[in-house]
């Protein structure tokens, strides 16, 4: 009796550490992203010293007109989208991972960011609007709509009977195929001009980040966060089956529905304005579950903390590696994030999937 | 105090008629109710139609009492899990759909309580991914019980424990239904065990309820050689409990079965050689 009451106390001591434990991992994460945004802000080909930078944050009034449009008007949308961009991309990816039980599963592997760039190659290259009420927002409505639709076709097709994990990981290959094909076409179809804009779309950049492009990606964010969270023992429940979550009184149909909704608006934003990012969405979400867990309670903050530090440091790293130049944050993500995760994965003994 | 009685109670599995025509007594509180029948027969699928999981025909008649969200609870067969989280996440998982995100310590207090009623505290911090197959029976048991059902459905939940495991479940359930005056209904597949702890038996073949009464009654060389197609009957052990005898397959049903097969077989060859 003593042993077992000893095991006991354990239990759910152990609970608590563990929760205490996760929490500070999101505070330490949360702090990391912060230094990782203020080195953002402080690095750039101008190479201005890091005392002129502070005090044009703090007091932009007293700054030189220079120094204030690079800071403000230059930097900080580009490291705000950094942010932005890389939490809604790892939060759709955390998400969709969840509902299709599936650890392939992201924006990138499932032909959702292909078709959205798909999307707005369209605006691009042959100005058709496929919600023509809108034409001042043809190009994310276009990568919005073409997202929606494919994440729909996945949805749909990952609820016939018969259908097996594998068998939506092929699906999503065969929209990358297909939908690079039609880009393809369009590349070739293309002027001069609309050609150098569709292969920016390939490439993904945050250099082109505006305000107002910020604004849109974090309202997305802001509000598919609650959205999600008022759901958290819900989705996390999924991860336990459909049968189980069911048994709990979960509607799954209806949340993953839902839940897909929503992944392909956090999906379709980023990359109507920075391209396709294709990482962030995969891995984001595997670090994150190597350091908390699937507790969608601390799996949810981690995911976005994640994707926003990845976003946020590779960003600092496109303008490090070769100075005076961006790289395309695209390929830096994956040249320098592919490894990296690589080593997370053999160095953690424990099982992450 | 809630009762239960199922009317006409019918449901599909796509387009095939899985279950119907089930009509029961009333089943009172502290009683455990053997559901019994041999694979395919229906019960899983009656289980989630009583459980509202499955659309179907019919009436779930709770007497007074208004049915709200744990009322009834079913317990789905094992299926495994590849998610990153321990037991004891898995049992706050179950206790807290639906209400809010902050976990309370007399939440905490109460799995802990579960758990060392089932004798699993050991595995509260380990992940499910490490389980055995009987102690995720165990867990999904502890994962039922914390959302303090009023009708309990069990669907095969010893079915991967070992023998003293099964017995010692069992009992604990029996326990349970008395104590807290509740309704077990459990879907088992050994009829001594059912003969042992349960009050009364339901008998299910090809979705139709055949049998309903005592445990004594229900099980009997009747059901044996009809339901389950073998031959035996019950008898007093030297204990005084009623246990099965079992002979083996049914003579008729098995030769029945093989002559109607062969040549069937026969004729689509026959068929196909013109």
């Amino acid at each position: 009796m003593t042993t077992n009451q000893l095991s006991i106390e354990a239990g759910s001591v152990h609970y608590k550490a563990r929760s205490l434990r996760r929490f500070m991992l999101l505070l330490a994460m949360a702090g990391a992203l912060f230094l990782s945004f203020a080195i953002d802000l402080a690095t750039g080909p101008a190479n201005y010293p890091l005392s002129d930078v502070i005090a044009t944050l703090l007091d932009p009034s007293s700054a030189t007109d220079q120094l204030r449009v690079v800071i403000w008007d230059i930097r900080m949308p580009v490291a705000l989208m950094a942010l932005t961009v890389g939490a809604a991309l790892s939060t759709a990816g955390a998400q969709m991972q969840t509902i299709l039980a599936n650890p392939l599963a992201s924006p990138f592997t499932l032909g959702i960011s292909a078709a959205a760039g798909f999307g707005a190659a369209l605006a691009l290259v042959l100005g058709v609007a496929l919600l023509p009420a809108f034409v001042e927002f043809i190009i994310p409505l276009n990568a919005f709509i073409m997202a929606m639709g494919t994440a729909l076709i996945i949805h749909f097709f990952s609820r016939m009977r018969g259908v097996t994990v594998e068998t939506i990981v092929l699906l999503g290959i065969a929209l990358v195929f297909t939908f690079n094909a039609l880009l393809a076409l369009l590349q070739y179809l293309a002027s001069e001009q609309a050609l150098a804009a569709v292969v920016f779309w390939t490439m993904g950049s945050l250099v082109k980040a505006t305000w107002t492009k910020v604004a849109v990606t974090a309202i997305a964010v802001v509000v598919a966060i609650p959205l999600f969270a008022r759901q958290a023992w819900a989705l996390t429940a999924l991860r336990l089956g459909d049968s189980k979550a069911e048994s709990f009184g979960v509607n799954v149909q209806g949340l993953r529905l839902r839940t897909m909704l929503i992944v392909s608006l956090l999906a379709a934003i980023p990359v109507s304005f920075v391209g396709t990012i294709g990482f962030i969405g995969l891995v984001g979400p595997h670090i994150a579950r190597m350091l908390v867990g699937e507790d969608q309670r601390f799996f949810l903050p981690a995911s976005i903390l994640c994707g926003a530090l990845i976003l946020s440091a590779t960003s600092v790293l496109s303008k490090l590696l070769i100075p005076g130049a961006i790289l395309p944050i695209g390929v830096i993500t994956a040249l320098v994030g592919v490894p990296f995760f690589f080593s997370l994965i053999f160095a953690s003994r424990r099982k992450s999937w | 105090m809630v009762t239960l009685r199922l009317e006409n109670i019918g449901t599909r599995y796509g387009k095939v008629q899985v279950v119907s025509d089930v009509t029961t007594p009333t089943i009172q509180p502290g009683t455990v109710t053997a559901v019994i029948g041999p694979n395919a027969a229906g019960k899983s699928s009656l289980f989630r139609r009583v459980a509202g999981l499955a659309k179907g025909d019919g009436i779930v008649d709770l007497g007074s009492h208004r049915k709200e969200r744990n009322t009834i609870c079913y317990m789905p067969q094992d299926t495994g899990s590849t998610a990153v989280l321990s037991v004891y996440e898995s049992i706050i998982l179950a206790a807290k759909q639906g209400s809010s995100l902050r976990v309370r310590a007399d939440e905490l207090a109460r799995i802990d309580d579960i758990l060392a009623a089932l004798r699993i505290g050991d595995l509260a911090a380990r992940n499910l991914g490490e389980l055995s197959g009987g102690q995720r029976q165990l867990v999904a048991i502890a994962q039922t019980l914390v959302r303090d059902p009023k009708i309990l459905l069990m669907d095969e939940p010893t079915s991967a424990l070992d023998l003293h495991r099964q017995m010692e479940v069992l009992s604990f359930m029996r326990d349970v239904a008395k104590g807290q005056n509740i309704i077990v209904l459990i879907a088992i597949h050994d009829l001594n065990h059912a003969l042992q702890y349960c009050d009364q038996a339901m008998a299910i073949r090809n979705g139709k309820m055949v049998a309903f009464g005592p445990c004594s009654d229900v099980i009997d060389s009747d059901l044996l050689r009809d339901v389950y197609q073998v031959d035996g009957h019950v008898e007093l052990n030297s204990l005084g409990h009623p246990h099965i005898v079992l002979r083996g397959p049914s003579d008729e049903t098995n030769s029945r079965h093989n002559t109607a097969t062969a040549r069937k077989t026969l004729t689509e060859v026959a068929q196909a050689a013109q």
